[in-house]
């Protein structure tokens, strides 16, 4: 009797955490839609203006609560800002004035939530979106986004799979992780003097791709894999998959995912007394990883797609105004920034806000961004993608080196060995 | 072997951890019937408090600075404890058992968005006060700190259990857990009783809250979600309701868990990962509520009626 109630309770505690699940997920909701409607609403009374003026809305998806919200808000800000700059210029589309509206979604680095805020982006009629930042996410809503014809540049999606789908409505302003990976895993065996190395991922589609594509890259160059292990994006504890490692002897250890695990996973490292080096991709190239990992942080590797932001082409003027604002950068704030911008410029070339007709116009971008000078090849991916290792030195990450990138270069994988810069 | 060694010590690191969140979950369904589901989101809070202690006083000796941020977290978390006892379960004694879990997640998906508010988005790094140096253990390595979260867990377990067992309130405690309408007619104030559960509970979960974000040297506003799941699988595999099963299930669990992922690579010969570690927790959860509903010290301390 007693214990039949226990069960019977504990089974409606599971009922009531799967609401739990669905009700977090809609709660950002209104939050997200309110600063939209202030930002609407001014735009009314302000129409009996004598030029007319049209409202374009911009989506802009990110993870903006759950352990990605960093990073999420980061892209927002950066997003946010590029939408005020212009406004504050004033645009001047197809001879009409032009105030462009930033519509802010939460998907909680969610998958099935990505694709949730995808169709309401779609049903609220925006003329572009920006992002999603996880590839995971940014993979599945981008099917919803090209059946509608609504252009979608990505700040931060590495997944080659994103822009491989065959859509006409994908881009991103970033080097895919088929060149990461392969950077990084021949920076792994060369450079680290890798013989044996151990990788862990965080299985979401960015990080178990981009540790895909450094097996791959390592192997090629003779470096052998003592063990691949994994683990998740919300995960805190690695002492069990490390403590195997740690009994493989290897020499390095990649991680494929983001820093809030990297910065952990270091630390734990060094309280088991593993002494191999770590290397990690974009995701754990952030002042947060070296907070969260400390002492143990120190000589430690990350890649980041693109060039150090202070030999950026505005990245010195962009770093200030950003922080000016919204405090330090996080990671892809300068990417989101240009994504907006050739979005934006896209627009403008095609005299047309009209989705269908400035996509075409996408393709041909030629912009000198904060970030790189941005051109697109035929699927959509950066032309040219640069990918530069940093080190930690003395708790701030210091740049060593720039692989691949010559300007206007095809982005395919073979072209970022061999030539490097410095 | 050394390394056979390490996962089970990682494994009852892991498991003191659980047990420390598990022993809050239990004492409130020992005395109430209740699953507070917003402990976690309370250990989050004492982890922020004791954090924010810790950055605004960065000239004190460790040896004042962490009782001082215990204290403090201990403060507000006990007020909040009492706050959501008061707002959130009180007014709902009389109601059927699922509403008072549903206003159990409203609440700890409020207190998950007040700490966003509060303490933003970011991770906080723990600043390295607490002793952190490495032992070894036939070849395998524990640090300080780790053997102190083993000995804090032991040691609350150990005392919460003299409490209900010796002491006024303990007794008081015990039979408004066994019959509330009679024990208030023998003089005991439920009301005020079933707050001290939520104010000691909660008093626990900020020392818990503490010594995870210590551990980890982390702290996050979302921290408090998966540790609260985590404790309470541990607090009903151990029989929820029973201090010393919290106990016992926090470590089986973490060393289950440890093991599993350890292993389960190298068993299934790569078919399951270790991504899989977290499953353990769930499988034996659904395993014990099969075959053993009342956990596996079955006999409760306090049994509601």
């Amino acid at each position: 009797m007693q214990d039949s109630r226990i069960s019977t309770l504990t089974l409606a505690v599971f009922a009531a955490l799967a609401v739990v699940g669905c009700s977090q997920k809609e709660e950002p909701k209104p939050q997200a839609a309110a600063p939209a409607a202030p930002a609407a609403a001014p735009a009314a009374p302000a129409a009996p203006a004598p030029a007319p003026e049209v409202v374009v809305k911009l989506g802009h998806v990110a993870p903006l609560t759950g352990p990605q919200a960093h990073l999420g808000k980061d892209n927002e800000n950066a997003a946010r800002m590029a939408v005020e700059e212009l406004n504050a210029k004033g645009l001047e589309i197809g001879g009409a004035k032009v105030k462009l509206e930033l519509v802010p979604e939460d998907d909680q680095a969610d998958p099935k939530q990505g694709t949730i805020v995808a169709q309401k982006l779609v049903d609220a009629k925006v003329n572009g979106v920006v992002g999603h930042l996880n590839s995971g996410t940014t993979i599945p809503a981008s099917k919803i986004y090209s059946d509608a014809g609504i252009p979608q540049i990505s700040g931060s999606a590495t997944n080659p799979k994103y822009t491989q789908q065959g859509f006409a409505t994908t881009f991103r302003v970033m080097a895919n992780d088929v060149q990461q990976g392969k950077v990084l895993g021949e920076y792994a065996a060369r450079q680290l003097a890798g013989k044996n190395v151990a990788i862990i991922d965080d299985r979401t589609a960015y990080g178990q791709g981009l540790a895909d594509e450094f097996e791959k890259g390592a192997t090629a160059v003779g470096a052998k894999i003592a063990t691949r292990e994994f683990t998740t994006d919300k995960a805190t504890d690695f002492a069990a998959i490390l403590t195997k490692i740690k009994s493989k002897k290897v020499d390095v250890i990649f991680y494929g995912g983001m820093d809030a695990q990297g910065g952990p996973m270091t630390k734990q490292m060094k309280s088991l007394g593993i002494k191999a080096k770590f290397l990690t991709g974009d995701g754990g190239c952030t002042p947060e990883y070296i907070k969260l990992a400390g002492d143990a942080s120190e000589g430690q590797y990350c890649s980041l797609p693109g060039v150090p932001l202070d030999q950026m082409p505005g990245g010195k003027a962009f770093n200030d105004a950003f922080s000016a604002k919204y405090g330090q950068i996080q990671l892809y704030a300068p990417y989101v920034y240009d994504a907006v911008m050739v979005m934006v410029d896209s627009m403008k070339r095609a005299n047309s806000v009209e989705p269908a007709k400035y996509l075409p116009e996408i393709g041909k971008t030629d912009y000198q961004g904060v970030t790189a000078k941005i051109q697109f090849d035929e699927k959509g991916d950066l032309k040219g993608g640069a990918i530069s290792l940093y080190q930690v030195k003395d708790g701030k990450w210091e740049y060593r080196e720039t692989i691949g990138g010559a300007p206007a270069a095809p982005a395919d994988a073979p072209k970022a060995e061999g030539e490097q810069k410095k | 072997m050394d390394i056979f060694i390490q996962q089970i010590i990682n494994g009852l690191v892991l498991g003191s951890i659980y047990a420390l969140v598990a022993l809050g979950y239990t004492m409130v369904y020992g005395i109430m019937g209740l699953i507070n589901f917003a402990h976690g989101e309370v250990v989050m809070i004492g982890a922020m408090v004791a954090l924010f202690v810790i950055k605004a006083l960065p000239g004190l000796p460790a040896i004042v600075l962490v009782p001082l941020a215990l204290v403090c977290a201990a403060i507000v978390c006990m007020t909040i404890g009492f706050a959501i006892e008061r707002i959130a379960y009180r007014p709902l004694r009389r109601a059927p058992k699922l509403a008072p879990l549903i206003t159990a997640i409203g609440v700890s998906i409020i207190l998950q968005n007040l700490a966003m508010l509060i303490w933003g988005r970011n991770y906080h790094a723990f600043p390295p006060i607490l002793p952190s140096g490495e032992h070894d253990v036939f070849g395998a390595t524990i640090t300080s700190l780790q053997i102190v979260i083993i000995v804090v867990a032991g040691l609350m377990m150990g005392g919460l259990t003299l409490l209900i067992r010796r002491t006024r309130l303990g007794r008081a405690m015990r039979a408004t857990s066994e019959n509330p309408p009679i024990a208030q007619l023998m003089g005991v104030n439920i009301n005020q009783i079933i707050s001290a559960t939520f104010v000691i509970g909660s008093a626990l979960a900020a020392v818990a809250g503490l010594m995870v974000s210590a551990n980890y040297s982390i702290a996050h506003y979302y921290m408090g979600f998966m540790l609260g799941l985590k404790a309470f699988t541990a607090a009903v595999l151990g029989g929820i309701g029973n201090l010393a099963g919290a106990m016992l299930g926090g470590l089986l669990l973490g060393v289950i868990e440890s093991l599993g992922a350890g292993y389960i690579g190298d068993l299934t010969g790569g078919f399951l990962g270790s991504h899989y570690q977290d499953i353990f927790a769930f499988f034996v959860l659904i395993g014990v509520l099969i075959f053993r509903p009342s956990g596996l010290i079955g006999e409760r301390v306090a049994e509601r009626a």
